[in-house]
């Protein structure tokens, strides 16, 4: 991640310059201060005055300028910096396969994306002006103050007891205050669940008229809250008072030192410009400690961005892999073994079986059997822990992942949407094909009827996710944009699950017809929607453990038998 | 953090409250129960801030009091070298006391000025005004001692003053925080409240997120405002008006020379907000396009991959990011002039104090020491206009979040219409007319009347969308009819509170709802004074005390805040549970569709069974088996009911829904 700053060192160091020269100017100005004192106490003209306020004005010139350059400069770098940050995690992110987005979560990697690069953004620009600038500041202000301070030594001793005691009572108070910071945070996040709970609720605590209930888990939780950000907030509240106690202290103490051990004019309006240089110094150690109290958010989602950043993709090309072109269509599984991850246990476990151009395959079994899982190892959402898959005879990993996928089309079990139009989004494998492809598509996925009673038809917006679509309308312009998508093999993951069985038999109609000499795959959840498929894989546990038309697996597969029995009445299944 | 100096703050643009007099006038009657504190904190504020105020011209008095006894000292000595050999200090008094009739000891500068040719003995001539009289009065039998009494007499007063003023500074900060969070706690339980009493047709407009937004974001914005702003507002007020007059008691014309610069100050920080404002919020437009499209395609990401979609979702990007990124340096340029700006004008605020003061000491009566005192006021003065606009900003904010707050707690709550509950229920349920729309132009169900018998089972059955969800809002009284009226045992359920009538109603659906608690407080959900036994023996009716003994802990497993340690079709068999327990005469129930394992769909038809015995029972039903089973079946299509009957009736009808509907699963 630091490469994204290597651009911009000169920047940095340019940076560093003006903040010196800024430090100098701005420090220069209280013993101008005390030099015109000095004079007009000796008795100085007004054309004296002037010249002293002269040089104090370029001084004053001069900060700003630099200060608005540093400024310039730390937008420049700010922005950058977030830029490329954007880019690289965006550009890195749209290359994960599944296994790294399983990983890592969509949630947290838009957070990454998002929030985390804001953070180090604001950090970056508050790095560039703050932390580059307090030390600068303090050390200049204690050199200044140090020869400020000459024949009354014991003056330093003053600043560094003041900074002592803010940044002591600082760390006491936040030693007292941290082990609540983590509580109001586990607080806040109860109190968010609790209210949660009872608004996805309401229906159930409605009905069984558990309101008081309700109202008494919160209270409590809410009491919490309060009482523990009381304590926080008084806690916390006695350090600007101390703040104010010391920095008003420090003059005190300063006058009161000097009146002894003044011994000259010159003393006592170097005295005037040492308490400025240590109101200067202490505010360049409360900015330093801010930093430090900030500094650990901005560590977090640094390393929560290098995490994504150097994360490593597990699907990508083989070195000589080959472009797939237009292939037939004929798929086989050869012992097809896999698990997630690290996990110990496969999810498949041995699977063979071949589908062919032509011929429906359908696959049934409980949740957790391992249907998604086995159809996502054909394009490659997955790649296989043993044995291999192959298309038309050769294994999917040795084509370009690119070309492989051209030959698959595949319409996951969660239908997205994505923002634009109807036509976008069927059109969305190739965006200038020709409409009467779109049109064709969309009378097969059955979605023709909803499209034409639309005021814009194709032309309809699509909210993000497809939010102004109903779920039915959502899965059938998924099942259009895939059928509208030319492939050897189409792969159906529970597509029909929220098709009314009117639309779900039409479709299947269509489907048989149009797409004839396809190879087509189906998971399905049904056994009335499949019955009439050329194969049934019937899966339990990972296992392939039957194989074959329902006629045949009704007599010899008991796994396939309970599933049917569970959902078809015994006149149904003599019908069939 | 709370009571922080937070540095990189920025203006942030909130919504612009839209009626801002009302909003702040429900926020101060919300404030009304804790006016003492309040008000005592505002008078402590003021309080400590004058307090603090008299420091700087009580330092710089020191500083004076050290001044004036070192150019005694300095004058002192100029005199002792201009005499003539063999002469001391204390002969020269004498000397003068012996002409003049004074006492030795009485003998001053001045004496001796009056005494001596004036072209020889001007001692005096450069010292400023200030100090002149000091000087003047100087006595000459000895040397002078710096006056340490009376600069400790002075830094004593100031130390008390400041001790005084930062316990009750702090004394304003605790008894403010108290309010701010018997308020922000206040705020929170009327939502809470307020949720359980909103009618159901409140929350098609509204989504969760917003009122949880409600309870956390908006409510910590009041908060930390009342905590801080509020306070800081008071301060600066009185620091503003008391600052003025200690400068004008120090010089008018630097006080005049100050009150020029403060407007300035003032319309730069106004143009530089204004400026920035306008670009931050472009700024956030874009952020917000861009975070938008982060999020859409890796919510897609398995679309973008079967697709090959990346190149040119990242195209897309790189646009808006580039976008982004100019909006972002134009923005927080813009945003961090501020401070620069502030600077400068602090500093020629600074020098010109220092010039036109330094004329003042030479040919006014100035001291250093007030310049010092000056110096310091001018940055006081400074601070609390350029927080000003941060002040005022939050405020806002504040007022548009409390706006939001009052919006949902004064929302109309969900009218009783009856009271009571029903005795004895049997079970009979009779729809009479209903007429019924979410909203009150687009009505769904037109005219539907039927008589259930009690104990009967009823399956409603239509394609996905077709409303079949929206009979159990009607039944629960979770809408209200637009016309017509459902009877329970021949009683308007309108006339039975709906608390009271929702006992005899039971429900399980699909969509269930447990929450973060073991699975013994889940069930005793049902009836919440149930016993243990009782817990039990409902899991058992329900089939689910086999799958509960095998968990870890038992019934004391605890079901965590997704609720996805369990298996949805357990979750089904503990609702089920918690409907036995509740003991409804009439029952709604969902039926399981796909996402359940074939093992567990057996136990729950079971429990169902179960459940069901005794009960009137309205299914939404998916299975044939159960539709056919039903005494009666209502037929749903876009929201209405358009046929009624049993399954061999139906069928009998040419043409039906139902009919279509059947064939075309089984053809």
């Amino acid at each position: 991640m630091f490469k994204v700053y290597k651009k911009y060192i000169p920047h940095l160091i340019l940076c560093f310059v003006l903040l010196f020269v800024q430090a100098f100017a701005d420090l220069a100005m209280p013993e101008y201060m005390a030099q015109m004192m000095e004079q007009v106490v000796g008795g100085a003209g007004t054309a004296e005055i002037l010249k002293i306020g002269g040089i104090m004005l370029g001084y004053a010139a001069l900060v700003t300028v630099c200060s608005v350059l540093v400024g310039y400069i730390a937008s420049v770098v700010g922005s950058g910096t977030s830029k490329k940050l954007r880019e690289m995690m965006f550009a890195k992110v749209s290359d994960f396969s599944a296994s790294e987005f399983d990983k890592f979560q969509v949630s947290s990697l838009i957070t990454r994306s998002t929030n985390d690069v804001t953070q180090v953004q604001m950090f970056t620009i508050m790095f560039v002006r703050i932390v580059m600038y307090a030390p600068i500041l303090a050390v200049g202000g204690i050199i200044k103050a140090i020869a400020n301070s000459e024949g009354m030594g014991v003056l330093v001793w003053v600043i560094v007891a003041a900074v002592g005691v803010i940044i002591c009572s600082l760390g006491v108070l936040m030693l007292i205050v941290q082990p609540k910071f983590t509580r109001l945070q586990k607080i806040i996040d109860k109190l968010n669940s609790v209210a949660r709970e009872s608004l996805s609720g309401k229906e159930v605590v409605r009905a069984f008229g558990t309101q008081q209930f309700e109202e008494n888990r919160f209270d409590e939780v809410n009491t919490d809250l309060k009482k523990t950000q009381l304590f926080v907030n008084r806690v916390m509240g006695m350090f600007m008072p101390i703040v104010m106690v010391v920095m008003n202290g420090v003059s005190i103490a300063v006058i009161w030192i000097a009146s002894y051990q003044a011994t000259n004019i010159a003393m006592v309006t170097s005295m005037m410009a040492f308490i400025q240089y240590a109101v200067q110094i202490i505010m360049a150690f409360m900015m330093v400690t801010m930093v430090f109290v900030l500094m650990p958010r901005a560590v977090v989602s640094i390393k929560r961005i290098n995490e994504v950043l150097k994360a490593k993709i597990s699907i990508v090309d083989r070195e000589n892999a080959v472009e797939a072109g237009d292939l037939k269509g004929e798929l086989v599984f050869e012992n097809v073994t896999f698990r997630y991850g690290d996990s110990e246990d496969a999810v498949l476990k041995d699977i063979s079986f071949t589908s062919s151009p032509g011929q429906t395959t359908a696959i049934i079994g409980a949740t957790g059997s391992g249907k998604s899982t086995l159809i996502k190892l054909i394009p490659r959402l997955y790649d296989v822990s043993e044995g291999s898959v192959k298309l038309d005879g050769r294994d999917v990993r040795e084509y370009t992942v690119d070309s492989l996928r051209d030959n698959v089309s595949f319409v996951p079990q969660k239908n997205v949407l994505l923002k634009g139009t109807i036509e976008s989004n069927i059109k969305y494998n190739d965006i200038d094909g020709n409409s009467e492809d779109m049109t064709a598509a969309a009378e097969i996925a059955q979605a023709t009827e909803f499209i034409e009673t639309k005021e814009n038809k194709y032309e309809s917006e699509i909210a993000q996710g497809g939010g102004n679509v109903s779920g039915g309308q959502k899965q059938r312009l998924a099942i259009a944009r895939a059928l509208y998508k030319k492939a050897p093999v189409y792969v159906f993951d529970d597509s029909f699950s929220a098709l009314d069985f009117k639309t779900d038999a039409a479709l299947r109609a269509a489907l048989k017809e149009k797409l004839s000499d396809k190879n087509i795959i189906i998971v399905a959840q049904r056994v009335g929607s499949i019955m009439n498929a050329d194969q049934i894989l019937v899966l339990d546990e990972g296992r392939l453990v039957g194989k074959g038309t329902h006629s045949e697996l009704m007599k010899n597969c008991s796994v396939y038998n309970e599933i049917a029995h569970s959902q078809l009445s015994k006149e149904e299944l003599q019908n069939a | 953090m709370p009571n922080m100096p937070m540095h990189g703050q920025r203006a942030m643009p909130g919504a612009k409250p839209v009626n801002f007099k009302r909003t702040l006038g429900q926020l101060i009657r919300y404030m009304r129960a804790s006016i003492a504190p309040i008000i005592i904190s505002f008078l402590l504020a003021i309080a400590a801030v004058v307090l603090t105020i008299n420091i700087p011209k009580i330092t710089g008095n020191a500083t004076d009091t050290l001044i004036t006894g070192l150019i005694q000292k300095q004058v002192y000595a100029g005199v002792e070298k201009s005499l003539e050999n063999g002469m001391t200090m204390e002969s020269l008094a004498g000397g003068i006391a012996a002409q003049s009739g004074k006492n030795v000891q009485d003998v001053t500068l001045q004496d001796l000025m009056d005494f001596a040719n004036q072209d020889s003995a001007n001692f005096a001539e450069n010292v400023p005004q200030k100090y002149r009289d000091a000087v003047l009065n100087m006595r000459l039998y000895k040397a002078p001692g710096m006056d340490i009494d009376a600069v400790i007499r002075l830094l004593l007063a100031a130390t008390i003053l400041i001790a005084v003023s930062g316990v009750l500074s702090y004394g304003q900060s605790f008894l403010l925080a108290g309010v701010a969070q018997k308020i922000s706690y206040r705020l929170r339980r009327d939502i809470d409240l307020k949720i359980n009493k909103l009618p159901f047709k409140y929350f098609d407009n509204v989504k969760s997120g917003e009122v949880l937004s409600y309870l956390t974001n908006d409510v910590d914005n009041i908060s930390t405002s009342l905590n801080q702003s509020l306070a800081q507002l008071v301060t600066a007020i009185t620091t503003i008006i008391g600052v003025m007059i200690m400068m004008f008691s120090i010089s008018w014309i630097l006080t005049l020379i100050a009150l020029v610069i403060m407007p300035l100050s003032f319309l730069l920080v106004m143009t530089v907000v204004k400026l920035s404002q306008k670009h931050f919020v472009n700024q956030q437009k874009k952020l917000g396009e861009a975070n938008a499209h982060i999020e859409e395609m890796y919510g897609a990401h398995q679309v973008i991959q079967l697709y090959n979609g990346q190149q040119n979702s990242k195209a897309d990007f790189d646009k808006l990011n580039t976008d982004l990124a100019q909006a972002a340096k134009k923005s927080q340029f813009l945003s961090g002039l501020m401070q620069p700006c502030m600077q400068l004008i602090g500093n020629i605020g600074y020098v010109v104090t220092c010039v036109v003061g330094g004329v003042l000491v030479a040919n006014g009566g100035l001291g250093v020491g007030n310049i010092q005192s000056f110096i310091q006021y001018m940055r006081q003065f400074n601070q609390p206009v350029a927080q000003f606009g941060n002040i005022m900003n939050t405020l806002q904010l504040t007022v548009a979040s409390a706006e939001r707050v009052f919006g949902f707690l004064n929302a109309e709550d969900e009218k009783e219409t009856g009271e009571g509950e029903p005795e004895n229920c049997r079970g009979v349920v009779e729809f009479e007319n209903v007429r019924f729309g979410y909203s009150e132009d687009k009505i769904i169900i037109n005219d539907f009347s039927s008589k259930i018998e009690a104990g009967s089972k009823v399956a409603i059955v239509g394609p996905t969308g077709a409303g079949k969800t929206t009979m159990v809002k009607l039944l629960m009284r979770f809408y209200d009819l637009n016309g017509g009226a459902i009877y329970l045992d021949g009683k308007n359920v309108a006339e039975y509170s709906r608390d009271g009538m929702r006992k005899e109603f039971g429900m399980v659906l699909q969509d269930t709802w447990l929450y973060s608690a073991s699975i013994r407080e889940n069930i005793r959900y049902g009836k919440l004074d149930a016993t243990d036994e009782e817990v039990v023996r409902a899991a058992k009716i329900a089939c689910a005390d086999h799958f509960i003994r095998t968990l870890e802990g038992g019934y004391d497993f605890v079901i965590n805040e997704d609720a996805d340690n369990i298996s949805q079709g357990q979750k089904q068999l503990l609702t089920i549970a918690r409907a036995v327990l509740a003991d409804p005469k009439v029952l709604i129930l969902d039926e399981a569709t796909s996402s359940v394992d074939t093992r567990t769909e057996l136990l729950i038809q079971k429990a169902m069974a179960h459940l069901m015995e005794g009960r009137t029972s309205f299914i939404i039903a998916h299975r044939l088996s159960t539709i056919k089973d039903a005494d009666k079946i209502l037929v749903m299509r876009d929201g209405d009911i358009v046929e009624q009957g049993n399954h061999e009736e139906l069928m009998q009808i040419e043409d039906g829904f139902y009919k279509k509907l059947y064939n075309a699963q089984f053809a």
